[in-house]
C-alpha cells in the first residue's frame, strides 16, 4: 500500500483513532463534556483530513474501498451530520442520570461504519461498514437502559436489522456462488457478459434489495421505523434518520451504477412498487399520528420513497443527473431532518420526551424561535420553495420527468398533497392559542450547543433554498466524475 | 432594479411590521400602511416613467416596459428575470389598492398577534407581485407557492369558527395543482433542451419551443389545472367558498381581489402564449367550463344563507367570464377579461369588506340574523346597494364594461356559447338583489343600537366605489394599457391557427 492510499484513508484512520482515544480517556476519567469534546475534535480532524484525501481522489484503496469525490462528499456530509448530532447530544444527555460517556464513542464508530459504506466498492467492505454502523446503532437506541420504550426499540431494531443483514448475506452468497466475484466491478463485468440471469442471480439481487430496503425503511420493510424513532432518544433518532439512511443510499447508488444493476429489467417494477408503496404508506399513516416523532418517522418513509423515484429514473437517464439529484436531495434531507429532530431534542427534558403533539400547542407564543425553526424544517419537508427541501424535490421531479416516469411522479404529487396536510397541522398546532398559560414551572431547557446547531441548520436550509447555485456546482462536478 | 424593489419593499416591510410588534402592538398597522404607501409610490413612479405613447404601441412579447434579468441558478439556466408590461402593471396597481383596503379593513378587526398578521399579509402580497412580474418559469413557480403559505396562516390563525378545515383544504388544493404545474414546467424546459435549445426556464426563450402536439396538449393541461384551481372554475372551485367564508376580512379581500386574479393572469400570460396550438384545440372546453362556472355558481349563490359564502359564489361566477374571454382568441374579449379582473377585484373586495363590517357589529354572517339594517345604518346600506349593483352589471360601472366586452368578443367566436353565457345576466340580479332584500329590508330585529359606518370604513369603500365608477365611465385607460400585451398574446394564438 503506497502513501497515496494511506492519505486517502486518513479520514477513516482519524475516526478510528478518535474512538480509541476517547475510550482511553474514559478509562482515566469519566467526564461527559471531555469525551464529547474529544470526539467532536476527532470528527473535525477527520473532516480536515478530507482535504488531502480529495487531492489524491479518485483512488482505489485495495479492492475494498474506492475513495472518489462521491465518497468524499458523502463522508463529509455524514461527519457534519455527526457533529450536529453530537451538539444535540451534549445538551440532551448532560442533565440525565447515568454514565453517558460511551455515547459519543458509539456515535464515532457509527460514523466510521457509515463512511466505509459510502466508499465501499466490494461486498466485504459493504458488510463490514453496515455491521459497524448497525451494532453501534443498537447500543445508541437502547442507551437510556432504564426506559422501557428505548429498550423495546433497541431490541426491535436488533432483531429486524439482524434479519435483514442475514437476508443480505444470503443474497451476497448467491451472487458469489454464480459469479465468483465479490467486488462491484467484477460483478458488473459478469452481469454484462451474461445477458440472461438465472433464478439464483435474481434471488440474490432481490435479497440484497430487501436487506437494503430494511435499512432505508422503505415499505413494505418499514415496520420497525415508527417504534424505533419513537423509542430512541431524540438526537439518536436524528442520527438514524440521517446518517444511517444517507450512507446506505449512497451505497445503493454506487452498487447499482458499478454493477450495472440498472440494466437488470425485472428489478424495475419491483423498485417502482417499493417507491409507490413507501410514498403512499408513509404519507397515509403519517396522517393518523399524534406523536411528532412517529409522524416524522412516517414522513421519512415517504421521503425515502421520493428519493427512490430519482434513483429509479437512473434506468432511463444519464447517471450523473441521478447521482446529482440523489446527492442534493440527501443533503437537503439531512439538514431538514437534523433540524426537525433537533427541535424535538431541545424541547425534551430529562423527565419528558417532547413527542406528543399536545406539547407543541401554542409553541409559537411560548418559544417563538424554536417554533420558527421547526416551521422552517416542516416547510422544507413539505417542499415549499425558498427552502432546500424544495430544490431537492425539484431535482426529483426533473429526474423523473427526464426519464418519463409519469406514474411515479403522480405518486409523488399525491403524496405531497397528503404531506402538506400533516406538516401544516403541526405548524397550526404550534400557532394555536392556548387558553391557560401554564406557569413556567419547567425551566426552559436552553443548551448553547443545540441552539448553535439549530441556527446553523436553519441558515443552511434557507441559504441552499435561495441560492442553491452555491452548492450545485460541487455536486454537479462529483456526479460528473462518479462511476467512471 | 425597480421591479425587484417592488417585491423587496413588501417583504421587508412585512418583517419590519412583525418586529415592531414587540415595541407597540399598534405599530404593525402603521408599518403595513407605510409599506403599502411606499409600494404605491414606487409603482406610480414606474408608471409615470413610461411614456404613454409606448404603452399604446403594439409590442412583441419580448419587449417589456421594464426588466431585470440576473443569472440565478446557472446549472438549470434559471434566471432572476422580472419583467413588466401593461397587464402586469395594471394588476400590480390593483394589488396595491386592495392591499390598502385589506389593511384598512383589518385595522380594528385583528387585535391578536398583529405583527405576524401583517407580516403574512405583506408577504402574501409580495408573492402576488412576484407572480405578476416573473418572466422565468422557475421564479414564477416560486412566487406562486410563496403566496400560499402566508394565506394559509391568515385563514388558519385569524379565521372564523371552521378555519382549520378551510385553511387545509385551501392549501391542499393549491399545492397539488401547483405540483402538477411544476411537472409541466420541468417537462417544457426539458423538451426545449432536447429540441436543441439550451436548458433554460426563461419565459421568452420557452415561448418558441417546438412541441409535439400531443405533448403540448398535456403540458397545457398541467398549467391549466393549476390556474383553473386558482381562478377557480367548476369543478375545481370547492375550496373557495370555505376559504372565503372562514378567512378574516383582510384575507378575504386579498383572496378575492388579488389571488384569484393570479389564475386569470396565468391563463393569459402562460397557457395561451406557451401553447397556442393546444390552447386553440382546448378552447371549446375552456369556454364551456367558463359558462358552466358562471351559471352553476350563480344559481348556487342564490341558495346561500351566509353573506360571505354568497359573495364567494358570485366571485366564482364572475371569474367564469375570464375563461371565455381568454380563450376566444379575440382581442375585445381578452380586454374584457382584463377589465372584469379589475372590476371584480374592486366590487368583490368591497362586498367582503361590508360582510366583515356587518360581522363585527352583528357577530354573524347569517341572513337570518340580519334584516331591516337599512334603517339602522343607512350609509353602509347605500354603499352595499352600490356594490351590489356593480356586481349585477349595472351599466356605468366597471363590471358591466368587462362583461359586455367578453360577450361581444365571444359572439364572434361562438354565438351559441355567448347566448348561454349571457343567461348569467339574468341570474346575477337575482342573487344580487336577494342580498339587499334579506339583509337590509324587512323589519329590524331587536338588538342593541348598531353604529353606522365609521369614517375609516366609509372612506375605504368610497375609494373603491370611485374606482369602479372611473372604470365604468372611462375604461379606455385600462384598455390602452393592456392592449399591447394582449395583442401579442392574440398574435401567437392566431399565428398557429393558420
Amino acid at each position: 500500500m503506497h502513501s497515496d492510499a494511506l492519505i486517502a484513508l486518513l479520514p477513516f484512520l482519524m475516526m478510528t483513532a478518535t474512538a480509541v482515544a476517547a475510550m482511553l480517556a474514559i478509562a482515566i476519567r469519566r467526564n461527559f463534556a471531555l469525551v464529547n469534546g474529544l470526539v467532536g475534535g476527532g470528527i473535525v480532524l477527520s473532516l480536515l483530513s478530507l482535504a488531502p484525501a480529495s487531492h489524491r481522489a479518485p483512488v482505489q484503496v485495495t479492492e475494498l474501498l474506492r475513495m472518489d469525490d462521491y465518497a468524499l462528499f458523502f463522508i463529509a456530509l455524514l461527519l457534519l451530520a455527526g457533529l450536529a448530532v453530537l451538539g444535540l447530544c451534549h445538551d440532551y444527555f448532560k442533565e440525565r442520570e447515568g454514565q453517558n460517556e460511551e455515547l459519543p464513542i458509539l456515535l464515532g464508530t457509527a460514523l466510521l461504519g457509515g463512511s466505509v459504506l459510502a466508499a465501499s466498492s466490494h461486498f466485504a467492505s459493504l458488510f463490514l461498514g453496515l455491521e459497524t454502523l448497525s451494532i453501534s446503532l443498537f447500543t445508541l437506541i437502547g442507551y437510556p437502559v432504564e426506559q422501557r420504550r428505548s429498550l423495546e426499540a433497541a431490541v426491535k431494531y436488533l432483531i429486524l436489522s439482524g434479519t435483514s443483514s442475514a437476508f443480505m448475506l444470503m443474497g451476497i452468497a448467491f451472487l458469489y456462488a454464480e459469479s465468483g466475484e465479490l467486488s462491484f466491478g467484477g460483478l458488473g463485468r459478469f452481469i454484462a457478459s451474461e445477458p440472461a440471469m438465472n433464478a439464483v442471480m435474481v434471488s440474490g439481487v432481490v435479497l440484497i434489495v430487501a436487506g437494503l430496503g430494511f435499512k432505508l425503511s422503505l415499505a413494505p420493510f418499514h415496520l420497525w421505523t415508527p417504534d424505533v424513532y419513537e423509542g430512541a432518544p431524540a438526537p439518536v433518532t436524528a442520527f438514524i434518520a440521517t446518517v444511517s439512511k444517507g450512507a446506505v443510499f449512497a451505497l445503493l447508488l454506487r452498487l447499482f451504477v458499478e454493477t450495472g444493476g440498472y440494466g437488470f429489467a425485472p428489478l424495475r417494477p419491483v423498485l417502482s412498487l417499493i417507491a409507490v408503496l413507501s410514498i403512499l404508506a408513509g404519507n397515509l399513516l403519517a396522517l393518523l399520528q399524534t406523536n411528532v416523532k412517529r409522524l416524522l418517522a412516517y414522513s421519512s418513509i415517504a421521503h425515502m420513497g421520493y428519493l427512490l423515484v430519482a434513483f429509479i429514473a437512473g434506468a432511463a437517464i444519464a447517471k450523473p443527473l441521478v447521482a446529482e439529484s440523489v446527492t442534493f436531495y440527501l443533503a437537503a434531507y439531512f439538514i431538514t431532518t437534523l433540524g426537525a429532530f433537533g427541535v424535538v431534542s431541545m424541547l425534551s427534558s430529562a423527565q419528558l420526551e417532547a413527542a406528543d403533539m399536545a406539547l407543541f400547542r401554542g409553541l409559537f407564543w411560548r418559544r417563538p424561535y424554536l417554533a420558527g425553526t421547526f416551521t422552517l424544517m416542516l416547510l422544507s419537508l413539505a417542499g415549499i420553495p425558498l427552502t432546500a427541501g424544495f430544490i431537492g424535490k425539484f431535482y426529483v421531479f426533473t429526474s423523473g420527468a427526464d426519464g418519463g416516469f409519469w406514474g411515479l411522479l403522480t405518486a409523488i404529487i399525491v403524496g405531497s398533497g397528503l404531506g402538506i396536510f400533516y406538516y401544516l397541522r403541526i405548524i397550526l398546532a404550534m400557532a394555536m392559542e392556548v387558553e391557560k398559560i401554564e406557569p413556567e414551572s419547567e425551566e426552559k431547557f436552553v443548551g448553547l450547543q443545540s441552539a448553535v446547531t439549530l441556527v446553523v441548520l436553519s441558515l443552511l436550509l434557507v441559504w441552499f433554498g435561495v441560492f442553491p447555485g452555491d452548492l450545485i456546482p460541487y455536486i454537479h462536478a462529483l456526479a460528473g466524475s462518479f462511476g467512471k | 432594479m425597480m421591479l425587484s424593489a417592488l417585491i423587496a419593499v413588501l417583504f421587508f416591510g412585512g418583517i419590519a411590521a412583525w418586529m415592531s410588534e414587540q415595541r407597540n402592538p399598534n405599530a404593525p398597522r402603521w408599518f403595513a400602511l407605510a409599506t403599502l404607501a411606499l409600494e404605491a409610490l414606487l409603482a406610480g413612479w414606474l408608471f409615470a416613467g413610461i411614456p404613454a405613447a409606448e404603452m399604446a404601441v403594439p409590442a412583441t412579447a419580448s419587449s417589456w416596459l421594464a426588466e431585470v434579468n440576473l443569472l440565478w441558478i446557472s446549472r438549470f439556466g434559471i434566471g432572476f428575470h422580472l419583467a413588466a408590461d401593461g397587464l402586469s402593471l395594471l394588476l400590480i396597481a390593483l394589488t396595491v389598492l386592495l392591499g390598502l383596503m385589506a389593511v384598512a379593513s383589518s385595522w380594528t378587526e385583528i387585535d391578536k398577534r398583529t405583527g405576524f398578521f401583517y407580516f403574512n399579509l405583506l408577504t402574501c402580497l409580495a408573492g402576488t407581485v412576484g407572480v405578476f412580474l416573473s418572466a422565468d418559469l422557475f421564479l414564477f413557480f416560486l412566487c406562486w407557492e410563496a403566496m400560499i403559505v402566508p394565506m394559509y396562516f391568515l385563514i388558519a390563525i385569524w379565521g372564523h369558527e371552521n378555519r382549520t378545515y378551510a385553511a387545509i383544504k385551501f392549501a391542499v388544493f393549491t399545492q397539488v395543482s401547483s405540483l402538477v404545474m411544476l411537472v409541466a414546467i420541468i417537462v417544457l424546459a426539458l423538451a426545449h433542451y432536447r429540441s436543441g435549445g439550451a436548458l433554460t426556464f426563461d419565459y421568452v426563450a420557452l415561448l418558441h419551443t417546438k412541441l409535439d402536439s400531443n405533448l403540448g396538449y398535456w403540458l397545457m393541461l398541467g398549467f391549466f389545472i393549476a390556474f383553473a384551481v386558482k381562478l377557480p372554475a367548476v369543478p375545481f372551485h370547492t375550496w373557495l367558498p370555505d376559504a372565503h367564508t372562514q378567512a378574516p376580512t383582510g384575507g378575504s379581500v386579498i383572496l378575492a381581489g388579488i389571488l384569484l386574479k393570479t389564475g386569470a393572469y396565468g391563463l393569459l400570460r402562460f397557457v395561451i402564449p406557451l401553447f397556442p396550438e393546444a390552447a386553440h384545440r382546448f378552447a371549446p372546453i375552456a369556454i364551456a367550463l367558463g359558462a358552466a362556472s358562471m351559471l352553476y355558481t350563480a344559481a348556487t349563490a342564490f341558495a346561500q344563507s351566509d353573506f360571505k359564502r354568497l359573495v364567494a359564489y358570485t366571485s366564482i361566477s364572475h371569474m367564469g367570464f375570464i375563461l371565455p374571454g381568454a380563450f376566444s382568441g379575440n382581442l375585445l374579449a381578452m380586454q374584457g377579461a382584463v377589465v372584469t379582473m379589475i372590476a371584480h377585484g374592486l366590487s368583490a373586495g368591497a362586498l367582503f369588506m361590508i360582510a366583515g363590517f356587518l360581522q363585527n357589529r352583528l357577530h354573524s354572517r347569517e341572513f337570518g340574523e340580519m334584516g331591516g339594517l337599512w334603517t339602522a345604518m343607512p350609509q353602509l346600506s347605500a354603499l352595499t346597494l352600490f356594490f351590489v349593483m356593480a356586481t349585477l352589471g349595472l351599466p356605468g360601472l366597471g363590471n358591466f364594461v368587462g362583461e359586455f366586452l367578453v360577450l361581444a368578443g365571444l359572439f364572434e367566436a361562438s354565438p351559441i356559447a355567448t347566448a348561454i353565457a349571457a343567461l348569467v345576466l339574468i341570474l346575477s340580479p337575482v342573487y344580487a338583489l336577494i342580498v339587499i332584500q334579506k339583509a337590509y329590508h324587512g323589519p329590524l330585529q331587536n338588538r342593541p343600537v348598531l353604529s353606522d359606518g365609521s369614517f375609516r370604513e366609509l372612506a375605504a369603500l368610497g375609494l373603491l366605489a370611485a374606482a369602479l365608477v372611473w372604470l365604468g365611465l372611462r375604461p379606455q385607460t385600462v384598455l390602452d394599457v393592456s392592449k399591447p400585451a394582449l395583442q401579442s398574446v392574440r398574435h401567437t394564438l392566431n399565428a398557429r391557427e393558420t
